[in-house]
């Protein structure tokens, strides 16, 4: 396997609005990820990350910077060349709703079949590989002539992980995956990923939850106000924050045992990043 | 006693009486349940099968769980506020000493806001997105304590101001859809303690917010009860939520208590598998394993 970089993001700005309206999202953003590796991205709303997975989907237009996936420079493609991509399912994505991005009308094997039928596999052979994929994700077999209406919330995020693994893509870029899922469901899709790293594909793994981000990624990101602040090994970052943001971020996770002597840390901080 | 919101404004060093109030020995509870069980008499069914927990001014009880664990039944019961067909089927509530199951609808409008008072998770459903905050918040402190309208109003701006609001005029001004989430559950505690309630339920209220809001919100609570000697119940389905403010924690799943007890021995000797279950989340996944390695080092 080439040690070629799945992803690389080099100094991307992309603005939203026109003229007077335009506001920027993203300020200089460079961010490389390896085969295999699972990068997090964290920060808090508005920051930029999931503008971010859009810029690498090509659903949000670049000012600035270059875009490269897999080897392609996707910068400057248009739709037709972003289709044709897409098609061939190197990069596929994981977003927080999963009613919303699972077809309502499909059984939930016909939605798991369908990017493997876009590119061209007959039924039969899809629907081998749509139950070879089922274990991985911990579902059965009894739920693939179902709506995803009839599933639970955990389970359709399955669905929704299952339908990015089946075409074996390079890159999986998962936004807020978990944020909506109660505990026991939010373990089961976390050691899911988690068992994922062996398989050569890599992960971008995007929350405002350094907390569920922390047991799954390898290296980990922090966006601030459309600018990477910090990166690094996830036991870095964590354990030993320089920005003042990822320090707040840090001393606000909720954690077991905490001491209250961190309230006036965070003050402190809160009080920096307002100045 | 002078009200809760001046209390927040005195800097902590000048609080000559404790929060916690009261002669010495044993404070008096506030809000007691005492085996409460709660029956949908549409379906027949019982939903909450026995909750108890007693709280005294200036503490603070937890009750996590998973949806449908029967932790919002249990608030909206002390809050005397369950939906139409469920009631309290057996055991007693009583807040400030008195069984809630005497109240009387004037009894219980008397009671709301200015004893018990709530916050929830969605603060945005519970303002009103025409009228502007400072005077929802004004209209709470007219009723429940009768002031005049320009008194009131500067209440309004002093207990903004008392949440941490940073500029409480400007927000005092402004609609619903010009805050942000964070800010939205500011006004709605500002609101809540704004007619010097004695109990606060804080149910899911920092779920939907980012972490570091989320933190701003808990360490605002825990201002409160410090400065105010105000008592919490705070409902979460994170662990760790309840473990940060909590002196003693209820753990409940499918409407039942299976573990209770003071918030170190419940995280340090778990006994009941579920409550083993959320501690192991975190210890997996969480920033535990990372803090705890920089503690050793």
């Amino acid at each position: 396997m080439s040690t070629r970089p799945v992803l690389e993001v080099k100094d991307l700005d992309v603005h939203y609005g026109l003229r007077r309206r335009r506001r920027r999202a993203l300020h200089e953003v460079s961010l490389s990820v390896a085969p295999g590796e699972t990068v997090g991205i964290i920060g808090e709303t508005g920051s930029g990350k999931s503008t971010l997975a859009r810029a690498a989907l090509g659903l949000v237009p670049v000012s600035a910077g270059s875009i490269v996936v897999d080897g392609e420079d996707v910068s400057s493609y248009g739709h037709r060349q972003w289709r044709t991509l897409r098609r061939r399912g190197v990069i596929q994505y994981v977003f927080q709703d999963p009613l919303r991005s699972l077809d309502p009308d499909l059984t939930i094997e016909a939605s798991l079949a369908e990017p493997l039928l876009i590119q061209g596999m007959s039924r039969g052979e899809a629907a081998v590989r749509v139950r070879s994929f089922l274990s991985r994700v911990r579902l059965s077999e009894d739920l693939l002539d179902r709506s995803p209406a009839e599933l639970s919330g955990g389970q359709r995020q399955r669905v929704a992980v299952a339908r990015a693994l089946v075409t074996e893509p390079r890159l999986i870029i998962l936004d807020e995956p978990v944020s909506a899922l109660d505990s026991a469901n939010r373990v089961q899709i976390l050691q899911i990923l988690k068992e994922l790293r062996g398989d050569g594909v890599a992960l971008v793994f995007i929350s405002h939850d350094l907390g569920s981000v922390a047991g799954v990624a390898d290296r980990i990101a922090v966006l601030y106000q459309g600018e990477l602040v910090e990166a690094g090994a996830a036991r870095d970052v964590i354990s030993r924050p320089r920005h003042p943001y990822t320090r707040l971020l840090v001393s606000s996770a909720p954690t077991l045992h905490s001491a209250p002597a961190e309230r006036a840390e965070r003050e402190a901080l809160r009080a920096l990043l307002h100045a | 006693m002078p009200p809760l919101s001046e209390k927040l404004l005195t800097p902590i060093e000048e609080i000559d009486e404790p929060g916690l109030g009261g002669p010495a020995g044993r404070p008096a509870p506030v809000l007691s349940l005492r085996d409460v069980r709660i029956k949908d008499q549409a379906g027949g069914r019982e939903l909450v099968h026995g909750v108890s927990f007693t709280l005294t001014p200036g503490k603070a009880v937890g009750i996590v769980g998973e949806s449908g664990s029967g932790k919002t039944l249990t608030c909206r019961a002390a809050l005397g506020i369950l939906p139409a067909h469920f009631e309290i089927s057996g055991g007693s509530v009583a807040i400030d000493g008195s069984d809630i199951a005497d109240l009387t609808p004037a009894q219980w409008t008397a009671l709301r806001g200015a004893t018990i008072s709530a916050v929830f998770q969605d603060p945005a459903s519970y303002l009103n997105p025409s009228i502007r905050v400072g005077a929802q918040i004004a209209e709470v402190i007219r009723v429940k304590k009768g002031l005049k309208r320009r008194e009131a109003h500067r209440r309004a701006i002093e207990l903004l101001r008392a949440v941490h609001l940073r500029d409480a005029e400007l927000v005092c001004s402004q609609y619903t859809y010009e805050l942000s989430g964070g800010m939205l559950q500011r006004v709605l505690i500002a609101a809540a303690i704004a007619a010097d309630p004695r109990i606060l339920i804080a149910d899911e209220a920092t779920t939907a917010l980012d972490v570091t809001v989320q933190a701003e919100i808990l360490d605002l609570l825990a201002d409160l009860r410090e400065r105010t000697g105000l008592a919490l119940v705070v409902v979460s389905h994170d662990l760790a939520v309840v473990a940060q403010l909590c002196d003693e924690v209820l753990v409940m799943r499918e409407g039942e208590v299976v573990e209770q007890g003071p918030t170190r021995e419940v995280l340090h000797h778990p006994r009941h598998a579920y409550t083993r279950l959320l501690i192991a989340e975190h210890e997996q996944y969480g920033l535990e394993k990372f803090l705890a390695t920089k503690e050793d080092a």
